[in-house]
């Protein structure tokens, strides 16, 4: 059972029900809950994609895609039904915090997805959570009942004539590629999960061909703080056009891992150092994966950096998923490299040129260097591969698997360089006799 | 969409596929879910409940099979009563998670996707479960276990052979 963890720098907005039995509906009700959604439905929906734009907050599960404009973009009038739809296929190595919030705050997802829902005028939300997440979509599944149980749910919610809102959970049966917003559709209408062609984006033509908000778990979690505290407030807590806190989860070499709360644009070094204690052991610290596995990673000396989208993306990686993978100095990057791309190369779903065979060649030849048949010009050919993917896939996996690899060969490449000349100084973790590997 | 008058599947099982199949705007939305219900009640996807689902969404069985396969937790094969998936993606990899699945080799005597003589238990390395934060990490089917180590996996595996251990469905 994850273990929760605290930090006085932490600001608990969407933690704030954490551990505190807010997953039985009477106890959320207690700590606030439902009254934002109510509160939704007496100033419309003007006023909630008004409140949400003023929050500045922007999509947690990677993109950051300003989501108060996300809503605003969904046509007032269409002839099929628009859906709400919330991605909780929480699939980036590195990524935990979905699993937290399912855990400890169902209900807040419940909450946030009704109140996208009356923001765009849809009166069907569906929750769609990962398969090996069976623990958790019981939790779920649990507190929509309840709530239909309580009038939450169904017709004429809150005792309101004509106010309706249906949601059904549903479960996905284990692909890292469903986390992508169309892929995740194909999914949810019975298909293999491969990426549709944008434009048209979800928002126009979406599930089922109608109108469709597309959000992560947490940034539909985060809506009924929001409307709560209110867009400016609540856009105060973090920094420049970021507004708000999230959370991050610290894992790898790292005193306390945890997923923690901190504002936008919190140091990464303190995000480290003090929050999560420091590496492990008191060694060296070599690098940090910053945002899940597909961010480019950084060095010691490129963490003065702010945790927020732009901060990010200036440094040259992304803020991702918020999942910040810490690597001591006995890690090999020539092993790490080889098992960031195998999982790639196994999530590919295949659909597309560029990415089923740019992931699966990059796999071959670092397998190939990582048993010690490589050359020097293996590690030019590599980067070259991944440089050759960006922007050329059908959806950004292909981006994904490339952007790490070209930061591992390009910061490392004395390291790779070395492994040739037989210098393997770093403990390597891969154990295992027979590389097992997870491709079938 | 017809309810099956003689299902394969356990009463409560082909209770929720009655159910499921309508509660979607269109019915073949309820498929990877009934693919993952049929696995927990036949232990694998087998061809007759392929069948099944195929008549009861109203698809050819191509269709069913096509997104079968599609879904790695998804199997035709039976795997063991007990279905040990090991994380050994990077937050578990570099806090032990390949010494875990190296340990349960050993212990179990079977390789990545092997399943035991006497089909208790089974073996997979997985991809990212979502337990990052309290890695190394595993499933004993759909029940998480965090913050191993080999003892501890010793432990949890004697629980589940001697009957002691979670089932979560």
């Amino acid at each position: 059972m994850p273990t929760l963890v605290s930090h006085p720098d932490e600001v608990k907005v969407i933690s704030r029900r954490f551990g505190q039995g807010a997953a039985q509906l009477d106890r959320y009700l207690e700590l606030d809950g439902y009254k934002a959604a109510q509160m939704a439905i007496d100033n419309g929906p003007q006023w909630v994609i008004d409140t949400m734009k003023a929050s500045g907050l922007r999509g947690r599960g990677g993109a950051g895609f300003p989501t108060g404009l996300k809503w605003s973009f969904v046509p007032k009038v269409s002839e099929k039904p628009k859906y709400v739809l919330v991605n909780g296929d929480e699939s980036e190595p590195g990524t935990c915090k979905d699993h937290v919030i399912f855990l400890h705050d169902p209900h807040a997802v419940i909450e946030g997805t009704l109140i996208a829902g009356l923001a765009i005028g849809a009166k069907t939300g569906f929750i769609y959570l990962r398969g090996e997440y069976r623990y958790l979509l019981k939790i779920v599944e649990k507190a929509v009942a309840d709530c239909y149980a309580k009038g939450i749910l169904g017709k004429n919610i809150f005792g309101r004539e004509g106010v309706d809102f249906d949601i059904i959970t549903q479960t996905g049966a284990g692909a890292y590629e469903v986390g992508e917003e169309s892929a995740l559709m194909e999914s949810l209408e019975g298909k293999r999960g491969v990426p549709r062609i944008k434009p048209p984006f979800p928002a126009v033509v979406g599930l089922y061909g109608g109108p469709t908000v597309i959000n992560n778990a947490e940034t539909i979690a985060s809506a009924p703080h929001i409307l709560l505290m209110g867009g400016e407030a609540y856009a105060k807590l973090g920094s420049e056009r970021n507004g708000g806190t999230r959370l991050f989860g610290i894992s790898g070499m790292v005193e306390r891992p945890g997923v923690y709360e901190l504002p936008m644009g919190y140091s990464m070094k303190k995000a480290i150092y003090d929050v999560a204690g420091g590496v492990k052991g008191g060694k060296k610290l070599k690098a940090v994966v910053p945002g899940g596995s597909s961010c480019p990673v950084l060095l010691p000396d490129e963490l003065e950096v702010g945790l927020d989208f732009d901060q990010m993306a200036k440094a040259g990686t992304m803020l991702g998923s918020g999942g910040i993978v810490v690597l001591d100095e006995t890690v090999s990057i020539v092993e790490f490299a080889l098992r960031t791309i195998k999982f790639y190369q196994h999530e590919s779903c295949g659909w597309c040129i560029p990415c089923r065979e740019g992931t699966d060649w990059i796999k071959k030849s670092m397998q190939r260097f990582y048993d010690g048949g490589g050359s020097t010009k293996d590690i030019s050919n590599m980067q070259y591969l991944a440089e050759n993917m960006l922007g050329r896939t059908f959806c950004p996996l292909g981006d994904a698997a490339a952007m790490p690899m070209i930061a591992f060969f390009k910061k490392f490449r004395p390291e790779f360089e070395a492994y040739l000349e037989g210098k393997r100084t770093a403990k390597h973790f891969i154990t295992t006799d027979e590389l097992v590997g997870v491709a079938h | 969409m017809s309810t099956v008058s003689e299902s394969i599947f356990t009463p409560a099982t082909a209770e929720r596929f009655d159910k499921l199949v309508t509660i979607y705007p269109v019915p073949r939305s309820a498929l990877v879910p009934m693919l993952l219900y049929a696995q927990d009640d036949l232990g694998y996807v087998s061809d007759a409940a392929v069948a099944e689902i195929a008549h009861r969404l109203n698809l050819l069985e191509l269709d069913v099979r096509n997104v079968l396969s599609y879904y790695s937790m998804l199997r035709t094969k039976p795997a063991g009563k007990f279905n040990i998936q090991v994380c050994t993606n990077i937050s578990c990899m570099i806090v032990g998670g390949y010494d875990i699945l190296s340990h349960c080799q050993k212990r179990l005597g079977i390789g990545h996707k092997g399943v035991t003589a006497d089909g208790e238990f089974s073996l997979e390395e997985v991809e990212c479960i979502g337990a990052c934060c309290w890695a190394p990490a595993m499933q004993v089917n759909y029940d998480f276990h965090d913050n191993l180590t080999v003892e501890k996996v010793d432990s949890i595996l004697d629980d589940y052979a001697a009957g002691r251990g979670q089932d979560v469905k």
